[in-house]
């Protein structure tokens, strides 16, 4: 029996890069490269790792994004995924997270799926709580923020890393697993991998193939609202000294003044 | 006036700072109602009701423990539905952004995560968040449902404001799918005596520089003569020299303390979007070049086996 899963990557702006707002207050993506979410690729990468311990199995990597988004699937496609599915539609532009969620889990139900895998947290909203909307949205079960993961005979199991303990937990599959990158640095597209995935199908889907209206998504179906961002202004200049034995007590000096001690 | 619930981080009854902070911010915006899940309740209760809670709901099931998230969302959304809430506040932490995310989802709310402070506003509660590794300060609001935040530790003081705080069951029909995701075993963290990195008022952080397991005695000595929890970068962590629990940064912990020390640590954009808000920043550094040196007030060039030590002694003599 083949095992179906879908991970869910997503394209962002280059963390190194001088990301900002645009005027309507969504992500800036003119002046910024964009690539894969660097977390996302360990998603990839724990897909590759249970695709291969199964029989037979299928790795099918999904994104919501403008078109560059491409760029992130054919990335995932050259570590070795099978094929991608890539939602876009203009109307999709400010979907927020709940709002990303509904997108995605149309279009994983659309693909059909046993195992759905996430990041953690994408690299620029940050937010990592995708996953869990997206569970909530299937009705499967979560098994989120995974530093080891393993699925055998239609069970998946793993280990969740939190702030007071360390758990073991498991679950029936259908479900959404995400992973952390404790989890096994991911591989690097081999020239062969990166040959391949030029061959390898892409589907595009907009949200009448979903059966989604543009008011449910975008800016004006997003149900939270962004009022303002202003830039912070730079930290002003400190006081920078070079050890020359007192460095230590100096230091101090400054952290009695700052009342700190 | 509207009822805000408050959802509360506790071990056995024992509340943690944050949620006292969240207390504070919820009284901005109405009367804070508190819900206790887990044992405890009547331990928690006392310190709830000086903090402002007007009243307290708790639930105790062996749901809450041995399976992951969902049930907690089945008891917060059963208190929405006794309370009809404006908002939803809950201590950011990675389990509770995701319950934070399924109750909303439910309940036909907007979220918003990692705010940094909160306000009663014309159109609804705002909330301030830091975007892209805190370059930029937000403000948003759910223009859906009640406003569902989770709010990130050392956002707002701690202030007593006594309330009746009167206990209520809280009855929670589990969801069918409560007992999908079980945790098989837990392995509680061993104190280390220290604060709570998330919570501490002061960090002292190692990376690379510190070279190997045995130095971070080094780092450790220092975090203790200033009382302070202990950070390490991802380098200090993937080398094995330090827990992962402790690293700071995009996929550590986000720690905003008043004083934040970086010792061997370039600061790198991703360990930077863990500590950037920190109100005094350290550094001390060989390299003159370290980016990381952009960021603070007051900067070491130097060895840190030479400046730590020295600055240690120099805080305990102080002290005594
Ligand atoms: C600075 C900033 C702040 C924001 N704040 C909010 C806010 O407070 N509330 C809100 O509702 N929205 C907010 N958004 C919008 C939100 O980030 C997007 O809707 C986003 O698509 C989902 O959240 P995330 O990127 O934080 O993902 P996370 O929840 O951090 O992502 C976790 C995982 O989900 C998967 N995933 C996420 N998005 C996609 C995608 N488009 N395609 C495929 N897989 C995906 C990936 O596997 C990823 O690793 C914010 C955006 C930005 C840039
Ligand atoms: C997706 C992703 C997520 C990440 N998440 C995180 C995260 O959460 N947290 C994090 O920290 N990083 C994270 N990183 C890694 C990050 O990019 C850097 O690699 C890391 O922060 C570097 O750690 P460092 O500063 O300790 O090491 P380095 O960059 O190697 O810096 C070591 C510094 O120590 C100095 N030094 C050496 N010896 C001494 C000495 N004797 N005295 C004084 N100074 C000395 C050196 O001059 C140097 O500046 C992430 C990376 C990725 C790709």
């Amino acid at each position: 029996m083949s095992l179906r899963i879908v991970v869910c990557v997503k394209y962002v702006p280059d963390a190194t890069g001088d990301r900002h707002f645009a005027d309507d207050l969504t992500l800036d993506r003119e002046d910024v490269d964009g690539l894969l979410s660097e977390l996302d690729e360990y998603a990839v990468e724990q897909a590759l790792q249970i695709a291969d311990e199964a029989d037979d199995a299928e790795v099918t990597v999904l994104t919501v994004g403008p078109e560059d988004a491409k760029d992130a699937l054919r990335k995932a496609l050259s570590m070795g995924a099978d094929k991608a599915v890539h939602v876009e539609d203009d109307d999709l532009h400010g979907t927020d997270a709940v709002g990303t969620s509904l997108v995605l889990a149309r279009a994983v139900e659309k693909t059909g799926y046993d195992l759905v895998i996430s990041g953690m947290a994408s690299t620029d909203g940050a937010m990592g709580v995708v996953p869990a909307l997206l569970a909530e949205r299937l009705g499967v079960a979560q098994v989120t923020l995974l530093s080891e993961v393993a699925v055998e005979g239609g069970v998946v199991t793993g280990r969740r890393d939190g702030d007071t303990a360390s758990e073991r937990v498991e679950a029936s599959l259908p479900a959404v697993v995400s992973v952390t990158d404790q989890s096994g640095e991911a591989r690097y597209p081999s020239f062969k991998g990166i040959m391949a995935a030029k061959k390898k199908p892409v589907v595009s889907l907009d949200l009448g193939d979903l059966g989604l209206d543009a008011g449910e998504v975008g800016l004006g179906g997003a149900w939270t609202v962004v009022d303002s961002a202003v830039q912070r202004p730079a930290r002003t200049a400190g006081t920078i000294v070079k050890d020359e034995g007192e460095g230590g007590k100096r230091l101090a000096e400054f952290l009695a003044g700052q009342k700190f001690i | 006036m509207a009822e805000v619930l408050v959802f509360v981080d506790h071990v056995d009854g024992a509340v943690r700072k944050p949620t006292l902070e969240l207390l504070t911010l919820a009284r901005r915006i109405g009367d804070p109602v508190a819900v206790v899940l887990g044992g405890g309740a009547g331990v928690a209760a006392g310190v709830l009701a000086e903090h402002g809670a007007v009243r307290v709901l708790a639930a105790d099931a062996p749901e809450f423990a041995e399976f992951l998230v969902v049930p907690k969302v089945d008891a917060l959304q059963a208190a929405v539905e006794v309370v009809s809430p404006v908002a939803v506040l809950l201590p950011s932490s990675a389990e509770n952004k995701e319950i934070a995310a399924r109750l909303a989802v439910r309940i036909g709310s907007g979220i918003i995560t990692d705010a940094t402070d909160l306000e009663a506003g014309e159109e609804g509660v705002v909330a301030t968040q830091s975007a892209f590794a805190a370059s930029f300060t937000t403000k948003s609001r759910v223009s859906r449902g009640a406003a569902v935040v989770t709010v990130k530790p050392n956002s707002a003081p701690v202030e007593a404001a006594p309330a009746a705080g009167v206990v209520e069951e809280l009855v929670v029909v589990f969801s069918a799918l409560a007992r999908g995701t079980k945790v098989l075993s837990r392995t509680p963290r061993e104190s280390t005596g220290r604060p709570e990195l998330t919570e501490a008022a002061i960090v002292v952080s190692g990376g690379r520089g510190v070279n190997g397991a045995d130095n971070f005695r080094v780092i450790e000595a220092l975090a203790d003569s200033l009382g302070a929890a202990v950070g390490a970068s991802r380098a200090a962590v993937d080398a094995g020299w330090y827990p992962h629990t402790n690293q700071v940064g995009q996929t550590g912990k986000s720690v905003s303390p008043q004083l934040y020390i970086a010792s061997g640590i370039s600061g790198a954009i991703q360990h930077r979007a863990g500590m950037q808000t920190s109100k005094t920043i350290v550094a001390i550094n060989k390299d003159a070049e370290a980016p990381i040196f952009d960021l603070v007030d007051y900067g070491v060039v130097g060895d840190l086996f030479n400046v730590v030590p020295q600055l240690t002694d120099e805080v305990t003599a102080r002290k005594n």
